[in-house]
């Protein structure tokens, strides 16, 4: 079965939105899309300096993002430039960065276009598995600090007055946020693994009445517009990766409409 | 309360920011079963006193002591909850740890708000709000509850009822309190100390006395000492068409409340006789 390259596709798809879904929910609560954004554009960087270094991809994408995010933390903290305005300068700039990096390295002839867009049609039953692996680790790593992290994004006073700690939680976040980018990657690619985190998330929002079940609801959405997007992409033959970033915003649309809860 | 176990000891406490002392040389403790009150002005450091007691600020002068295993409930001043996260009051409750379906119900009884159990928070009142985070204290069975302005977004009449509900809560529960207020009448009646703050304690004590010292006059005018004194007299009168007895009056703790009804019906409320009976019963 696994032979089959589009039967490969539909898995590692699936089982990347079944861990963005749960994941972008607390994207959405803490408004920390454009902050995935910066982590996701840095991931070439990141593949750059894999290369160079001689380590494995993965890790050097796990890397550079959780690094380019503590890095933003730091910034922030100096309180002289708005977090917009360095979310921006570090987005664009890790971008340039990987994009000169891998530039320079001519010998390596990437696809770029697969890394910036995503190649999931290329996928590897290695892949696949890694997919599914790393994605089962990451979705328990958040089990483990899914209360603990919701009370500190419901009221982060209140959840340290009572005793839970914030610094951890918030980095193990972000490192649960670098893996992901390291293994959607290949799917949609760096320019568009935020929409797999948010779009779903956001769909969600307005058939849910706890966050378990958004996380839930999350992760339905996400793969349902994996393998819509995939089936559309191989009847149409449009791109794989955007065509299930735009499976995503139709169910988005349909969520809308179906909610009890949207207003006008 | 002599003899009551200190929760929290805050000695020699200053919080400075941006090289100014937000507050300083703050002295205070709560012992159990007592109700303690900070009052003082906007932007007095009522709140920085509560976060450096909570440990959420580092204290920069002092220290701050909560005794062994003292459990605190909080109610934050304020809490805004985005629409974007949907949850429910019974999700809220059990955001920091596992309680079972009953006792979150007897804990929002408690408070008077286990109707709204399935409502998402983002669609309650104020007052319905601030119940239900006291509802969320009580269900850690705390040691020492600490309220943050609990009666923000809560209309006159339901002030008065969620500092009844808060005095019934130290009797049954025997915890100690630390409330905060910058409304005055109201909530002196219900303490059995005030701390009055304006980055400094400027004076602490039976709310009696407080009401008469001139540094709380400096602070707050004359007009709130005439407020106190025309609260209690309400009160009285509510105690005397009802006849019922209030709350603080059949608590056992009498001998600690300078409650105005246990002086006297036959006194009229005017000032002079404030003066006379005022610091009588605080010898405790």
């Amino acid at each position: 079965m696994l032979d089959d390259f589009f039967v490969r596709a539909l898995l590692a798809a699936v089982g990347v939105a079944l861990f963005a879904g749960p994941l972008g929910c607390f994207v959405v609560w803490r408004r920390m899309a454009y902050f995935g954004d910066t982590m996701a554009h840095s991931a070439l960087l990141g593949v750059g300096l894999g290369f160079l270094l001689g380590i494995d991809m993965i890790v050097g994408v796990v890397s550079v993002a959780f690094a380019v995010a503590l890095l933003l933390v730091a910034l922030q903290r100096t309180g002289l430039t708005a977090t917009d305005t360095l979310l921006g300068i570090l987005s664009h700039s890790a971008l340039s960065l990987g994009l000169i990096l891998v530039s320079l390295m001519a010998w390596l002839r990437l696809d770029l276009m697969g890394f910036l867009f995503g190649d999931v049609l290329a996928v590897t039953a290695a892949q696949v598995g890694l997919i599914w692996a790393g994605g089962a680790v990451c979705l328990a790593g958040l089990a483990l600090i899914w209360r603990p992290l919701l009370a500190l994004t419901v009221s982060e006073d209140l959840a340290r007055a009572e005793g839970v700690p914030s610094l951890r939680h918030r980095l193990a976040f972000m490192l649960l946020m670098a893996a992901v980018i390291a293994i959607a990657m290949k799917v949609v690619g760096i320019l568009l693994i935020t929409s797999l985190l948010i779009i779903p998330a956001a769909a969600a929002r307005g058939l849910a009445r706890t966050p378990e079940q958004m996380a839930v609801i999350a992760a339905a959405t996400g793969a349902v517009a994996a393998a819509g997007g995939l089936l559309a992409s191989l009847h149409l033959d449009t791109p794989a990766g955007p065509s299930i970033v735009v499976a995503a915003l139709v169910l988005y649309g349909l969520s809308l409409a179906a909610s009890p809860l949207a207003r006008a | 309360m002599s003899g009551a176990r200190t929760l929290v000891t805050a000695t020699g406490l200053g919080i400075r920011r941006a090289g100014r002392w937000l507050v300083h040389d703050i002295d205070l403790q709560v012992a159990a079963g007592e109700i303690v009150t900070l009052i003082g002005p906007n932007g007095g450091g009522k709140t920085t006193v509560v976060r450096a007691l909570l440990g959420l600020l580092a204290p920069d002068a002092g220290t701050v002591r909560l005794a062994d295993g003292v459990r605190v409930g909080y109610v934050p001043q304020k809490l805004q909850i985005d629409r974007v996260l949907p949850l429910t009051v019974a999700r809220l409750m059990t955001m920091t740890g596992h309680h079972k379906r009953a006792a979150v119900r007897a804990a929002l009884a408690r408070t008077g708000v286990e109707e709204l159990a399935e409502r998402p928070v983002q669609y309650l009142s104020g007052g319905e709000f601030q119940r239900v985070l006291l509802a969320r204290a009580l269900l850690r069975a705390p040691d020492l509850l600490i309220l943050d302005e609990p009666v923000q977004g809560v209309d006159y009449s339901g002030e008065a009822d969620l500092y009844e509900l808060i005095a019934h809560i130290r009797d049954d529960e025997g915890c100690g309190i630390l409330l905060v207020s910058h409304d005055l009448h109201v909530v002196m009646a219900a303490t059995d100390r005030v701390v009055c703050l304006n980055q400094h304690v400027c004076c602490t004590g039976a709310p009696r006395e407080v009401a008469r010292h001139a540094e709380y006059r400096r602070l707050f005018g004359p007009r709130a000492v005439e407020a106190y004194a025309l609260y209690e007299h309400h009160h009285d009168h509510a105690h005397d068409l009802h006849g019922h007895t209030l709350p603080l009056d059949g608590s056992g703790h009498s001998h600690d409340h300078p409650h105005p009804n246990s002086h006297g019906h036959g006194h009229d409320h005017d000032h002079g006789h404030d003066h006379d009976h005022g610091g009588r019963r605080h010898a405790g």
